[in-house]
Parts: structure tokens; C-alpha cells; sequence
């Protein structure tokens, strides 16, 4: 067990040296891209917290990651905030949306909690269109260049970019196997694995699922306000179901339930967004094949299928 | 220390399985529950420990009423159920469902210790996913999850259905050593063999009442009472 715990640490610190080196053999392009896929790993890890541990199918991220990405944005565009308190922000902004929700919506479960979650993210963009004197609706707006300084340092450049999506990607990852490895990561997994028999261990299933979604909340509203202040744009289109799918079908394609697969499945959706780009305009069509061939010859994704056959020590 | 039930009724939405159930089982002391398919036997382990909704009567441990409590309380105050089928957390290894058993008590490395003493063979697989298991040490591992929440009283639904001899001989054993350490045992057995080697009492159910309580001290196998109520 000892040996397995230092093959989990060793290959995750592996896997950040590798990205943290990255920016020095990368174009500033593909940099500036993996910064963005780094970015949204963290809000896929928050899904893979619910979906993934927990079992709570959500179609109600986009709400959480618009939370963070606009309690974040606001102050800096209405009051001038620079990025760390427009960042922690975010981060409240997130996790608060997301407890709300899960208070309301956990009173459900499986398509009914689908269903739930998604009218709330609908309700949640309608709400950034109809404030739109406030919000700048579907045009959005862009953060000052004031606010995306910390410490000094210009996030809108490529360097002090790379670096923060860095650090917040290795905290999430971190704090995500921490988690896994911990008590309360057992249980949530239980609590996927079987409700009524955790219920009859002691545990109260509500508090649980509310706890992950809150704690998925967070890193959704991480991933928003690091979004705003990295990239420097604000937008209701960030609230749409587009963005209740993305994260997991990030996690359906790295593998749900791994603490690696978020960062896999969004990489490799990414480049084949880009590959697929490139070759035709009913890209589409090439990334939907791409999925079903996944569903059929690796339905616990790539990781989840890595473990299941040759690694049961992947987490 | 006794767990007491009267005037029991209970069931599943306008269906009424238990009709006025009563029923003891005590400290130190395994009770079987016998009856035919359909009578209420796991419905009543299932209303005991709170998982579907009782309408009247009493449920008591120590005099403290159980009834109504949300079902994640009931272990707390000292139930512990094995339902049928085991429902083990597949994907966790052993010393991880384990840990998930013990958690709301504080994983007490001593109880942890006891009951492994009590399974040894889980002993040596504990890193092993629990998915992996054999039916049989599966079934060892959902007793001994139970067992980490220290219960006063310990449900154990059909525990050894479709187990080979030499596990059942193992869990049997195990059972019999939790009634010496005082555990209040309600086992739901078919088997009359294994009934009448194990218990102390037989609760016969019909119709989800307990009809007759009888002490297996002087039940014989072939005793009518079987043949009444079982069917065998």
C-alpha cells in the first residue's frame, strides 16, 4: 500500500514538472493554449468531484464556473479589484452558487437531479442576459488590464500567465488526490458505490453530496475567475449548456473517477478540437465519431480503462 | 442490553408487510428469524434500521426509541445490518471499506484490530480491491464493515446463501464469538441445520407478525414447527 501511495505521489509530481517545464520548450502559442486547457482541467477536475466520486450527473457546471468567472469579473470591472481578491472572489463565488444549488436540487437524484441542475444554469444565464446593463449580456466585457496584475506580475502576459494557470491547476490536482486519499474521499466514493448501504454505515447522504458539489463548486468558480483574469474576457456565453457538457465530456474521456483523467480528457479534447479544426468544417462530425469510439471501446475512458486492465494503483 | 419491538407495522407505500410485529432479542444471545418467502423477514431488518418508513409501534435499545430516526442515525445508537447480496464498495480495497465502517465511530485501531482477529484471511488481502474478493471473503468483508461501527446489535440477513462449507463454517464461527463478546445477534437463516446449531431462539414469522418464539434447546430438526412455518 506504502509503495503504491509513493508510485500515485511520484507520477503526479512527474506529470506538474513536465507541464511546469513546458512553457520553456513550447511556442508561446501552444503555451498559451495548454495555460487554457490547464485552466479548464481544474473546472473538469470540480465535475469529476461530483460526477466522477460522487456520482451526481450534473448539467449545471456552466452555472458554477459563470459564478466564479463573474464574482470575479464584476469587482474588477466595476471596482477596479486586482486579480488575488477579484480571484478569491471566484472562488467563494463558486463554491457559494454551488452549495445553494445542491441545497435545493440534492432533494432529487439521477435524471430528476439532471434536469434540476440544467434549468438552474439556464435560469442562472438567462438571469446574466436580463441584467445585461450590468453584466454586458451576451457581448460580455473584457477585465481591465489593471486588475490582471499579482504581485507585480502581468497575467496578461505569456510568462506570469502560464505560471498562474500553473499553480492553480497543481493546487487543484493536489488538493483533488489529497482529497481522494482521505476519509471523506473514501466516503464519497461509497456514497457512489452505494447510497443506502453508506446510509446504513452512518452516513448521511444529503450532507455528503452536498459537500462534494460545494467543494466541485470550487473549483469551478477557480477555474471561472482564472479564466476572467488570465484571459481577460467576461462572458454569458460561458453560462451556456456548452459548458455544462464540456467538463464531462472531459471526464468521460480521461476517465471519471481518476484524479488524472480531467487534465487527459481535456488535453486530448482540445488538441482534437484543434486537429479536427484544421481538416474540415464539420469538425464536429470528426469529435462526435471520436466519442461514440470511446463509449464503445473504452466506456470508463482512457485512465478509467488504464486502471481496470494494467494499473489498479492509478487513483 | 435489549432490543425491543412492539405492535411493528410497516411496508412499501400502501403495501403493509409487518402487521403488528413484536419481537426481543438480547445481549449475548443469537435470534433467528424463520419464515417462509414473503413473510417480512428482511422488511423488518429494513424497518429496524430505519431504511423504509414504520407506521405504528415501537422500536426500543435500551429503552431509547429508535423509530423515526432518519436511517444514517441508527447506527449510531448501535445497529449494524448485513443485507443480503453484500453490497460491498467494489472499487475500494479492503482496509478502505474498512476505514469507510469505521469512520463515523473514529476508526479505532483496536476495533479495527478485533475484527480482524475475527476474519484473519481479511487480514492478508487488505489491498486488495474488494470487488476482487471471492464471494465468500466478500461476505467476511461486509460483516466485519458492520462490525467496525461496534454495534450492540448486529443484523445479518441470509449471511451464508450460496457460500461453500468452509466459509460458512468461518462465519458461523465468527458469529458465535461476536455473541460472546455480548453482541445481540438477529440472523435471518433458512437452514434449520444451521438455525438449530447457532440460536439460542427461533422467531417464526407469518404473514409479517412473529407467530411463536421458541429456545432451540430441545428443537429437534424434524420438530413440526419447521415444517409449519418454513415449509421444510
Amino acid at each position: 500500500m506504502r509503495r503504491n501511495g509513493l508510485r500515485v505521489w511520484a507520477l503526479h509530481l512527474a506529470l506538474l514538472a513536465v507541464l511546469a517545464s513546458a512553457q520553456f520548450w513550447l511556442s508561446p502559442y501552444l503555451a498559451t493554449n495548454l495555460a487554457r486547457i490547464m485552466v479548464l482541467a481544474v473546472f473538469a477536475m470540480g465535475y469529476n468531484l461530483a460526477f466522477g466520486y460522487t456520482g451526481l450527473l450534473s448539467l449545471g457546471h456552466a452555472l458554477l464556473l459563470a459564478a466564479g468567472m463573474y464574482a470575479a469579473g464584476l469587482p474588477a470591472l466595476l471596482w477596479g479589484w486586482s486579480a488575488g481578491p477579484a480571484f478569491i472572489a471566484g472562488l467563494a463565488g463558486g463554491g457559494l452558487v454551488a452549495a445553494v444549488l445542491g441545497l435545493l436540487a440534492l432533494r432529487t437524484a439521477g435524471v430528476s437531479f439532471m434536469i434540476v441542475t440544467l434549468m438552474f444554469a439556464q435560469a442562472g444565464f438567462l438571469t446574466l442576459l436580463y441584467f445585461a446593463p450590468v453584466t454586458r449580456g451576451n457581448d460580455g466585457f473584457a477585465v481591465a488590464a489593471a486588475s490582471r496584475s499579482f504581485l507585480g506580475f502581468d497575467l496578461s502576459t505569456d510568462t506570469p500567465r502560464f505560471l498562474a494557470a500553473f499553480a492553480i491547476f497543481a493546487t487543484g490536482l493536489l488538493v483533488s488526490l489529497a482529497l481522494m486519499r482521505s476519509p471523506f474521499g473514501r466516503t464519497m466514493i461509497a456514497m457512489r458505490e452505494n447510497e443506502e448501504r453508506s446510509r446504513m454505515l452512518g452516513y448521511n447522504p444529503f450532507t455528503v453530496k452536498l459537500a462534494a458539489l460545494t467543494l466541485s463548486g470550487l473549483y469551478a468558480g477557480a477555474a471561472g475567475a482564472a479564466y476572467a483574469l488570465l484571459f481577460g474576457y467576461v462572458g454569458a456565453s460561458f453560462a451556456t449548456i456548452q459548458y455544462s457538457i464540456l467538463p464531462m465530456l472531459y471526464v468521460l474521456m480521461g476517465g471519471a473517477g481518476t484524479t488524472l483523467g480531467p487534465f487527459l480528457g481535456a488535453l486530448l479534447m482540445f488538441a482534437l478540437v484543434e486537429a479536427a479544426t484544421g481538416l474540415t468544417t464539420a469538425h464536429q462530425f470528426i469529435i462526435g465519431a471520436a466519442l461514440v469510439a470511446l463509449v464503445l471501446f473504452a466506456p470508463k475512458g482512457i485512465l478509467g480503462t488504464v486502471r481496470e486492465r494494467w494499473a489498479k494503483w492509478l487513483p | 442490553m435489549a432490543l425491543e419491538v412492539q405492535g411493528l407495522t410497516a411496508g412499501y407505500g400502501p403495501v403493509t408487510v409487518l402487521r403488528g410485529l413484536g419481537f426481543r432479542a438480547e445481549a449475548g444471545r443469537i435470534t433467528c428469524l424463520m419464515g417462509r418467502n414473503g413473510v417480512g423477514k428482511s422488511t423488518f431488518l429494513k424497518a429496524l434500521m430505519g431504511l423504509i418508513p414504520v407506521g405504528t409501534g415501537t422500536i426500543t435499545l435500551d429503552g431509547v426509541a429508535l423509530q423515526g430516526l432518519p436511517a444514517h442515525q441508527v447506527p449510531k445508537r448501535g445497529l449494524a445490518y448485513v443485507p443480503q447480496g453484500r453490497r460491498l464498495f467494489g472499487p475500494l480495497t479492503v482496509a478502505e471499506n474498512l476505514a469507510v465502517g469505521g469512520l463515523v465511530r473514529g476508526n479505532d485501531p483496536a476495533v479495527l484490530e478485533r475484527v480482524l482477529d475475527l476474519f484473519p484471511r481479511l487480514r492478508d488481502r487488505l489491498a486488495q480491491v474488494a470487488g476482487t474478493l471471492s464471494g465468500g471473503e466478500q461476505q467476511m468483508l461486509a460483516i466485519a464493515r458492520a462490525l467496525c461501527l461496534e454495534p450492540k446489535v448486529l443484523l445479518l440477513d441470509e449471511p451464508t446463501e450460496g457460500l461453500q462449507p468452509s466459509i460458512i463454517a468461518l462465519i458461523q464461527e465468527a458469529v458465535v464469538v461476536l455473541k460472546g463478546q455480548g453482541v445481540a445477534v438477529v440472523l435471518v437463516e433458512q437452514r434449520v441445520d444451521a438455525v438449530l446449531r447457532l440460536a439460542d431462539r427461533v422467531a417464526f414469522m407469518v404473514a409479517g407478525r412473529v407467530e411463536e418464539v421458541r429456545d432451540t434447546r430441545g428443537l429437534a430438526a424434524d420438530d413440526p414447527a419447521f415444517r409449519t412455518y418454513v415449509g421444510v
